[in-house]
This record gives C-alpha cells, sequence and structure tokens, in this order.
C-alpha cells in the first residue's frame, strides 16, 4: 500500500444522455422508432483526473450541477465512467445522497444490518456495531420505531452514523452537513477530526467553504464538470466564492426590493464597491479595506442633507448603519443639476456571505424627513475563511490564566489570585 | 487575494497508471468479486421482505399457505365436482386433488419468483442510487423469498397427499431435481424482466398477461394427458401439442405429479414421447436462464442512471 494513492482517477469522462420525451412503453417504440435519435447528452465530466493520498481529507466543491456528485458517484462505483480509469486502495465507504437507502417500514436494527452488508460487512460485524451505531446517532430511544416515523434529521443521523462504523479506510461523504442540527454537525466535525488523526482518507463534497478551510488538507474546485483548481483549500475556497457569486453582478434582493422613498429633491442614482464603478466589483473580500460609493444627483436646491448607508444581511439584519451626519455635520450646499460622490469605508470585519445596501438621503435635522431611500443598488458577497458564527469578525485577543484552587468569588472579593 | 487565482492554470500531475496498479473500480456490476457478500446480501433483503410481508397481520405467515389453499379450495369444486375434468383419466385421476394442489403451489411459486422481481430493481431505487452493490442481488433476493415459501407450501401438500392415502415412495427424492429446474427457470425470467422494466415498463402488465396464460396452458387444473388427447389428431394438432409441450413448466408440473403424487400419471419423459425429448424444454429453461443473465449483466452498469 505504501506509496500508491488511497484513490486516484485519471481522465474520468461522464455524459447523461436525457431524452427529449422519454418512450417508456413499447407501444411509442413500435410507433416512433425514429424517436430514439432525441435526446440531449449532458456532459457532466470531463477529463478530470487526481490522485488523493492515504490519510489525506480531500474536498470537493463546485457549483450546483457542477458534477460535484456525479464524480463521486463514479468514484464510490454508483455510475460507471465512460471514459478513464479509477482505482482504489482500501475498504470503501459511502453517504451519498442523504443516506444509505433504508426501507421505511423497518426498524433501525433491520435497516442498520442490511446497509452494514451492503458496504461490506459480514452480517455478524454489521450485527455486533449496532450498537456502536445507534449510540452515534443518538438514537436509543426511537430503536423500535419504524423507519418511517423517524424524522429527516434522524434518518441522516442513522445514516451517517452506519457509513461512519463500517471501519472504511476511505469514506465517501456528500452534503452531510447541509442537514441535521447544529449539534449533530458539531459532532460530525468531531468524527472527521477524529478519522484525520486515524489517517484515514476522507473525500468530501460541500458548499461549506468554513469546512473546507477547517478539514481539509487539499481541496478540488469542479465548474461545469470540469476540474478547474486543486490544491490549497483557502485559495479553492476563494476562487470557489468568486466564482458562485461574482457573477451575478446584477442580482436584487427581491425583499429588499427597488421600492423608493422619499421627496425626490435628490437621487442616489447608483451604488458600487471600490473606486472605479466601472469595475463592477460583487465580492469585498474579508479583513481588507471595504470602500462603498454612491452617486448622487440633485434635483433641488439642498443644505447640508445627511447620507446613511444600512448593510443587511442574508436575514435582512441591519449589521452595518453609517451616515455621513455623524462625521461632516456640514455636507454643504447643492445645486439642482450638480452630482455629487459619498465615499463610506472600514476595515471589512463582516461575517462571510451575501449583504445588501440601502442608501437614505435625509433633510438635515432628525434625520425622519427622507429624500430618497434607495434599497437594493448593491449587493455584495463578503468571501472570507473565518466564519465563527458572529455576524461580524471581530478580532478578540483571548488569555487564560491559572487561578489555582480558590473560587473565583474569593478572588473577586481580594483581588489577587494565591 | 482571491482575483489573483482564477487565471492560475492547473496545477496537478495525474497519476502515472503503470506505477499506480490498485483495485480497479468499473462501476456497478450484476455480481462482484465476492461471492458471500452477494449470498448475504440477497438472503437479507430476502429475509426483511419476509418479515415485513407478514408484520402486523394477525395470521401473518398462515396467509401464506392459505392463499393456495383457498384457490385449490375454489378450482376444485368448480373443475372437479361440477365439470369432472378429472373423470375420463381413470387410475391417474386417483388423487386428483393432490396433483391440482402440487400443481398450483408450484405455480405460486413461479409467479411469486417472476411478477415479484418485475418491480424489484426499481422499487429499490434509493438503494441502487445510493450504494455500489451487486445489482443481481436484488432479483436474487425476490426468487429466495418465493423459494422459502415454496418449502413451506410443499409441506403442506404433502400433508394433504398423505391425509389422502399417498403412500411414500422412492421417487420422492426426484424433488430436489423437479425444484432445481423450476428455480433455474423462474430465476432466468426474474432476471430478465427486472432488467426490462427499468427502461419498458409495460413488462409489468404484459407480464401479468402472460403468466394468466401460462397458468392455463400448464398441466395445473387441465391434466397433461387431456392436452395429448385432444390434440392426437392432423398436423395442426401435433403443431400445437408440441407448443404445448416446449413450455418447460409443462414438464416440471407433471414430472411432479408423476414421481410425488402418483405413479399412473404420466411422467414428463412419456408425455413428450421419449426422455431425449426433454432436452428440448430443458434447453429452453438453460436459453432463458442465459439470457436473462445476460441481459441483466448489460444493464447493471446502468441501473442507477436509467431509473
Amino acid at each position: 500500500m505504501q506509496g500508491r494513492p488511497a484513490l486516484a482517477a485519471q481522465g474520468v469522462h461522464k455524459r447523461f444522455s436525457i431524452p427529449e420525451e422519454r418512450s417508456h412503453t413499447l407501444k411509442e417504440r413500435a410507433l416512433h422508432p425514429l424517436r430514439r435519435s432525441r435526446h440531449e447528452e449532458l456532459h457532466a465530466l470531463k477529463d478530470v483526473s487526481f490522485a488523493i493520498e492515504p490519510g489525506e481529507f480531500f474536498g470537493i466543491v463546485g457549483r450546483n450541477g457542477s458534477g460535484k456528485s456525479t464524480l463521486l458517484k463514479c468514484l464510490a462505483g454508483i455510475y460507471r465512467a465512460d471514459e478513464g480509469k479509477i482505482w482504489c486502495n482500501g475498504r470503501m465507504s459511502t453517504f451519498i445522497e442523504l443516506g444509505v437507502g433504508f426501507n421505511p417500514d423497518l426498524a433501525a436494527y433491520e435497516n442498520v444490518a442490511l446497509n452494514g452488508i451492503m458496504l461490506g460487512l459480514s452480517p455478524r460485524e454489521a450485527r455486533s456495531r449496532y450498537e456502536r451505531v445507534i449510540e452515534f446517532a443518538e438514537l436509543e430511544e426511537f430503536q423500535d420505531l419504524k423507519l418511517k416515523n423517524y424524522s429527516s434529521g434522524m434518518h441522516v443521523r442513522l445514516a451517517f452514523s452506519v457509513a461512519i462504523q463500517v471501519d472504511a479506510d476511505i469514506l465517501l461523504i456528500d452534503e452531510v452537513l447541509a442537514v441535521g442540527d447544529a449539534a449533530f454537525q458539531q459532532k460530525c466535525f468531531d468524527v472527521f477530526n477524529r478519522m484525520r488523526e486515524e489517517g484515514r482518507t476522507i473525500v468530501f463534497v460541500t458548499h461549506d467553504m468554513g469546512a473546507v478551510t477547517r478539514f481539509c488538507h487539499r481541496a478540488m474546485l469542479l465548474e461545469r464538470g470540469k476540474m478547474v483548481g486543486i490544491g490549497d483549500p483557502r485559495d479553492i475556497a476563494d476562487r470557489y466564492l468568486e466564482i458562485a457569486f461574482g457573477r451575478e453582478v446584477g442580482y436584487e434582493d427581491p425583499d429588499v426590493g427597488s421600492a423608493r422613498m422619499g421627496d425626490g429633491a435628490a437621487r442616489v442614482s447608483e451604488v458600487w464597491l471600490g473606486e472605479d464603478p466601472t469595475e463592477h466589483r460583487a465580492v469585498a473580500p474579508q479583513s481588507e479595506p471595504l470602500t462603498l460609493k454612491a452617486l448622487i444627483g440633485f434635483h433641488k436646491q439642498l443644505h447640508d442633507p445627511a447620507v446613511s448607508l444600512t448593510l443587511l444581511n442574508e436575514h435582512r439584519q441591519p449589521v452595518v448603519v453609517a451616515t455621513t451626519a455623524e462625521d461632516l455635520e456640514q455636507t454643504g450646499g447643492f445645486r439642482p443639476g450638480e452630482w455629487a460622490v459619498v465615499a463610506f469605508s472600514f476595515h471589512n470585519m463582516l461575517a462571510p456571505g451575501r449583504y445588501h445596501s440601502i442608501l437614505t438621503i435625509t433633510h438635515r435635522g432628525e434625520g425622519l424627513d427622507i429624500i430618497d431611500r434607495f434599497a437594493g443598488g448593491l449587493s455584495f458577497v463578503v468571501s472570507g475563511l473565518t466564519s465563527s458564527g458572529g455576524m461580524v469578525e471581530i478580532p478578540v485577543e483571548t488569555e487564560v490564566t491559572r487561578w489555582g484552587h480558590d473560587r473565583p468569588g474569593e478572588v473577586a472579593r481580594t483581588g489577587e489570585p494565591r | 487575494m482571491s482575483a489573483s487565482g482564477l487565471s492560475e492554470p492547473v496545477t496537478q500531475t495525474p497519476p502515472s497508471p503503470p506505477e499506480f496498479p490498485g483495485e480497479p473500480i468499473r462501476g456497478p456490476r450484476a455480481l462482484d468479486d465476492s461471492w458471500s457478500r452477494f449470498w448475504h446480501l440477497a438472503y437479507n433483503i430476502a429475509r426483511s421482505e419476509f418479515k415485513l410481508k407478514f408484520f402486523g397481520s394477525a395470521l401473518g405467515y398462515l396467509w401464506q399457505v392459505v392463499r393456495p389453499l383457498l384457490l385449490f379450495g375454489v378450482l376444485y369444486v368448480f373443475f372437479v365436482e361440477i365439470f369432472h375434468v378429472d373423470k375420463a383419466k381413470g387410475a391417474a385421476a386417483e388423487f386428483y386433488g393432490a396433483q391440482l394442489l402440487g400443481s398450483i403451489v408450484l405455480f405460486t411459486f413461479f409467479g411469486e419468483a417472476t411478477g415479484g422481481a418485475v418491480r424489484s430493481v426499481v422499487d429499490r431505487e434509493n438503494l441502487v442510487r445510493k450504494i455500489q452493490f451487486p445489482r443481481l442481488a436484488i432479483p436474487i433476493s425476490v426468487v429466495l423469498l418465493a423459494l422459502f415459501n415454496l418449502a413451506l407450501n410443499l409441506v403442506v401438500v404433502m400433508i394433504f397427499a398423505v391425509l389422502a392415502g399417498v403412500r411414500p415412495m422412492l421417487s420422492w427424492l426426484e424433488l430436489p431435481l423437479i425444484i432445481l429446474m423450476l428455480t433455474v427457470l423462474g430465476t432466468g425470467v426474474a432476471m430478465l424482466l427486472s432488467a426490462l422494466f427499468v427502461r419498458f415498463r409495460d413488462i409489468s402488465p404484459i407480464w401479468e398477461v402472460f403468466s394468466q396464460i401460462l397458468f392455463y396452458a400448464s398441466p395445473v387444473i387441465l391434466p397433461a394427458e387431456t392436452v395429448r388427447e385432444k390434440l392426437a389428431h392432423g398436423s395442426t394438432d401435433q403443431f400445437l401439442y408440441h407448443l404445448y409441450t416446449l413450455n418447460p413448466l409443462v414438464a416440471i408440473f407433471q414430472q411432479f405429479r408423476h414421481a410425488m403424487i402418483n405413479h399412473s400419471v404420466l411422467s414428463a419423459g412419456q408425455l413428450l414421447g421419449s426422455w431425449a425429448a426433454l432436452l428440448e424444454p430443458l434447453a429452453l429453461v438453460a436459453a432463458i436462464f442465459v439470457v436473462g443473465f445476460w441481459v441483466f449483466n448489460r444493464a447493471a452498469p446502468h441501473i442507477a442512471e436509467d431509473l
């Protein structure tokens, strides 16, 4: 085994032929013998080659329909590659399409035994692992229920639990993190860490770039069936975010809308990221300076209008609110026909994700007298690798001090650790 | 910064094949290298199906036995008490009831093995699409389940026969051979149908009608001797009779009736004229098995995509 990759593919192609009108019955076949030629070919994988070393944690990322799952199914031997070769060294276990295919009318025990055998265990081994499987899935209380009475989360937990208990050298996992609650996700992460330490080979398909950068030694990016990158997970994650979000520059969130309010004495006509509006930047890297600018056209005489910016995250929560009224009390007077550019700059500490801008021009004063409110003018993505789960990524310094055996309350009173 | 990454060329050297023998992954197949895994799988699928089938019904397994008995009751009353299909044959008509029940049970096996196999692969879509395993395990599990039911039903048949007055015979030892022939035939048809159904969904109604025809074209109700008598004259009759005996179920059921119930019933060899003539239906059984396996084996790599 030494020196051989755990899994390797060379020049793998996969095509699906999708009939436009699928003739399922013999009558249709007999009446339209030539119709068969009418099908579209979907070239799902194009010349994919790579090698995964034993003990490597390997991520496969890509947008929906990029061929990730098809590749995983080829690796798992569920699809036959049309061209090219795939090799593996070691026993393989799979977790694909959210599970190992349970029978809804049987209880957990039967299903676990059956699936263990399918994944390559002997019947005795499969039955002896049942306890561990059920324990990991935390389904002890529900083991007598038929699987059709399980929630979808319980299903997935059980399936994942079977997949990791078969002692495989190579584990293929498709999108396990997309389902399940936070506690189960954490459990998956613990398993990943443990397997990494045990030197198992894991191939992992996901959309979660945080997980890719956190666990993977290497990652691969697929786009339209082609491998467009392989290597350091950070680079791959960055490129994925660009491909996934960067192209949708004109994206407008229907909920934020473009309905305008205000008396129209001035109008925001354009909002953009960076210095140059023609760049159409849609990605703002995390931990770098970010500048957002707005072009305003004046239609009436105005004195010291205030311009404010609100950035909403995906959940419509205002994460950043900034206004010129704080820094520049006096913005000056503007005549009809004049233009002005307002810039907002800050160090980008936003959590990765999509943000929408709302720009508001108000008359000087209490800020309720709206001249123009322009929502949805800009939508951009913060690309980044740190995702702590908070709404912002503030650099936080941490420190641990040993306090001895006294209760912290004692210490607080005396003021000093003993 | 991320933007620079886009234009970089893919820096990956593909593995050089001569240095990487490994185990090639060829995609899904009908069978894989491990026979033990195949059998464990087929057996355990059949086992769980068996549990499922009778779970929650009060009489449970009894239904499996009662069903052929009910059919037997209806047919017996109708054809024997009213139409007297058994009367003309003299000694061969003895223990007609046991002959009828035996044939019904054998046909029930054939019907379960083939009719149950039709949808079997499609119905297990969630397995086929998610796990690599020898695909043939699915139709084989259907045959195994039917075989298990057959074994229990045959016990009922033999009890019935002994109660009716049949005495144990040395020819009972032929039973395994008869069952083997029937199983090979049923397996061949099961493989063929389950693979074809993935792409041609009208296999299901076609096979329903066809197995109805087979039921009446086999010596279940109508003794083969009667057919032989009726088709004894002229070349058309001869051709029809030849066609009738080509059906492997005729030879199998007939031999069962001869060897297990009543020696006065013609044996399969006598019915066909000579033992050599038996080669014809036997060759057909072998051909169906080979074609069935060939079709399934060809379809196996693509079943997951064609579903």
